[in-house]
């Protein structure tokens, strides 16, 4: 193990690269500010335009926080199974979830400042005026209120960075502390294994439930589903597990993570296909159900996306984030190939955007807003991942080499 | 379905069998196949052998299932037995997804299972025959083909030097027969050693 690349130096290119990004969506911040205020109109459209500023923010910087989550969620749920192929790029997916804390507060302050900003166009039920006159909202108000809102928002975003830190601390440590005796390694595993479950749980009460009702499925508070939750966490790991691939297949075209094969790129391109199946389950599991019972109080939902402006985004999204995986990743060798496996991770994550584009959007406006502007707050969010992640590879060792189930990941065959 | 003469040859240790196979491809000699009491990672590679397409075999089952199931329900729901649900659509593809699901699901199972059954020659009643039983217990049993110009005693003293041991001729059935192991010593109409 002497003679490999062991750290990771971002190349001033990389650097640049992620400057560059993060300035284009700083500028795309100011351009959909200006585009968005300033206009004239009567008082409601105003309110509308300032919605549309705020929620793609709020798109943007939720989508990125939930995918870089992922990572932390495919280590803990690696490290639960007693799972040894990962670990010779597992510092990569360390790297990832490392971004949890800085992304987590930029969307904790944006989601903050939207449900207790002036304007209630995306949260109606921010409005205690409105709340007043309307039944539903009255009956959600136990669920539906700023205390409990900023309570598990404040609270995911700390334990989320909380329990990653933990977890990645854990992994370090061996680096320059090696396990000596049989017994220390048990413990070690025995611990990792106990803070990855107390991960899981917090996790699956998150982002498998509270989460995505709170912050994504109120926009429209008086429509529910059950499935939302799921079907948010299925398209946040499939993202993720992209953008992991994404910069696995990076650090072995620049010569690094040499133990790290063609074995692991096609199980990462499983998680990709198969994931994205799950995903593609859950989609049609909520609007099969909705569509049908026809009920209006749930079609409400679906009106805005299906049918009319949106459509076209609704149908592009459903084509790149099941048929396109499912017939490109399908064989093994597209699984084992750098060029499809990254075109399709790129697609994927491309199409979560847009997934989590739909679901925001159309129910605050009956029109899609200019989307060039999106994609350029969505383009910082992504140079800002890029520095990050980089900063973080470059600190520790790419190989975690004295983790006892090292062995497994260098001989893994599929 | 031919009966042919075999060198075969007895391996104890896994060690000594991945390199012995290297060396007999290597020597010219054609491998016709290594019988294992349990799979070994890489002996398929190390013995060349194919990727099996299987999978191939599977994704066309699958369309073949979606396709009876989508134009088989639109068939009988909009042409030959319209029925009105709830004032849905006759033709109402979503409805239809579930049912497609599962007879896709069924026909890449069931044709991928009687497709492995075909390729691997397994059926009720039928049999194969065996060089050694123990290759189904504890031994790793090479059979290698021999040709008009083999040398039966090269071939034997190859064998041996590789690390084989209990080296035997035998003329054995490649394909599947019906029959009794105990009682049958000729495969279509041609002579075998006796199966136990």
């Amino acid at each position: 193990m002497s003679s490999i690349r062991e750290n990771f130096a971002p190349t001033k290119k990389y650097n640049t690269l992620a400057f560059a990004l993060m300035a284009v969506g700083i500028i795309s911040i100011i351009a959909l500010y200006i585009s968005t205020h300033g206009g004239t109109g009567n008082e409601e459209e105003k309110k509308l335009q300032d919605a549309r500023f705020w929620a793609s923010l709020m798109q943007n910087s939720v989508f990125f926080l939930l995918i870089v989550n992922a990572a932390m969620f495919f280590i803990c749920a690696t490290t639960l199974a007693w799972g040894g192929w990962q670990l010779s790029f597992r510092r990569v997916t360390e790297a990832v979830s490392a971004c949890v804390p800085v992304l987590g507060v930029i969307a904790a302050a944006i989601l903050l400042s939207i449900a207790f900003g002036s304007n209630h166009t995306i949260y109606h039920w921010t409005d205690a005026e409105h709340v007043k006159h309307d039944a539903i909202l009255d009956a959600k108000k136990g669920f539906l209120n700023k205390g409990f809102y900023t309570t598990v928002t404040l609270l995911t975003v700390i334990l989320w960075s909380v329990l990653g830190w933990k977890m990645r601390q854990m992994s370090r440590k061996l680096d320059n502390e090696p396990l000596k005796t049989m017994e220390e390694k048990k413990k070690y595993i025995w611990n990792n294994t106990v803070w990855a479950a107390v991960y899981i749980v917090v996790f699956s009460l998150t982002i498998m439930s509270s989460l995505p009702w709170l912050w994504l499925m109120s926009i429209d508070a008086h429509w529910y589903s059950t499935m939302y939750s799921w079907y948010t966490f299925a398209s946040s790991f499939v993202a993720g597990v992209a953008l992991m691939t994404l910069f696995v297949v990076y650090l072995k075209n620049n010569g690094y993570l040499q133990y790290t094969n063609n074995e692991h790129l096609h199980d990462l391109g499983k998680f990709m296909f198969a994931f994205s199946i799950f995903w593609t389950y859950l989609w049609f599991s909520q609007f099969m159900l909705i569509w049908y019972a026809n009920i209006p109080e749930e079609t409400v939902y679906f009106k805005p996306r299906v049918e009319g402006a949106y459509s076209g985004i609704f149908w592009i999204m459903f084509l790149i984030n099941f048929i396109a995986p499912l017939l490109i990743l399908m064989s093994r060798d597209a699984k084992r190939n750098y060029t499809t496996i990254t075109f399709m991770a790129v697609l994927i994550i491309f199409g979560h955007w847009l997934d989590f584009y739909q679901m925001v959007f159309p129910s605050i406006s009956k029109n899609p807003p200019l989307m060039i502007a999106d994609f350029g707050v969505a383009l910082g969010f992504v140079g800002l991942i890029l520095f990050l992640v980089g900063r973080t590879l470059s600190k520790y060792p790419l190989v975690p080499k004295n983790h006892p189930f090292i062995k497994e990941s260098l001989i893994h065959h599929t | 379905m031919s009966v042919k003469k075999f060198i075969v040859g007895n391996f104890y240790d896994e060690a000594v069998l991945f390199p012995a196979v290297k060396k007999v491809r290597r020597a010219g000699y054609k491998i016709h196949d290594v019988y294992t009491p349990f799979p070994i990672h890489g002996l398929d590679k190390e013995m060349g052998l194919k990727d099996t397409s299987l999978h191939v075999a599977g994704f066309i089952y699958g369309i073949t299932g979606t396709t009876t199931a989508v134009s088989f329900i639109t068939w009988a729901l909009t042409v030959d037995w319209q029925i009105n649900f709830g004032g849905k659509p006759f033709f109402s593809l979503p409805a239809w997804i579930p049912i497609t699901f599962e007879l896709t699901v069924l026909f890449a199972a069931v044709g991928m299972v009687l497709t492995f059954c075909w390729l691997c020659q397994l059926a009720p009643f039928v049999k194969k025959d065996h060089f050694n039983p123990r290759s189904t217990d504890d031994t790793f049993v090479m059979a290698v083909e021999c040709t008009d110009k083999t040398s039966e005693a090269e071939g034997i003293a190859f064998l041996q030097s590789v690390g084989a041991s209990e080296v035997s001729v035998q003329y054995r059935e490649t394909g599947w027969w019906l029959g009794r192991y105990d009682r049958d010593t000729t495969r279509f109409g041609k002579k075998v050693e006796a199966a136990v």
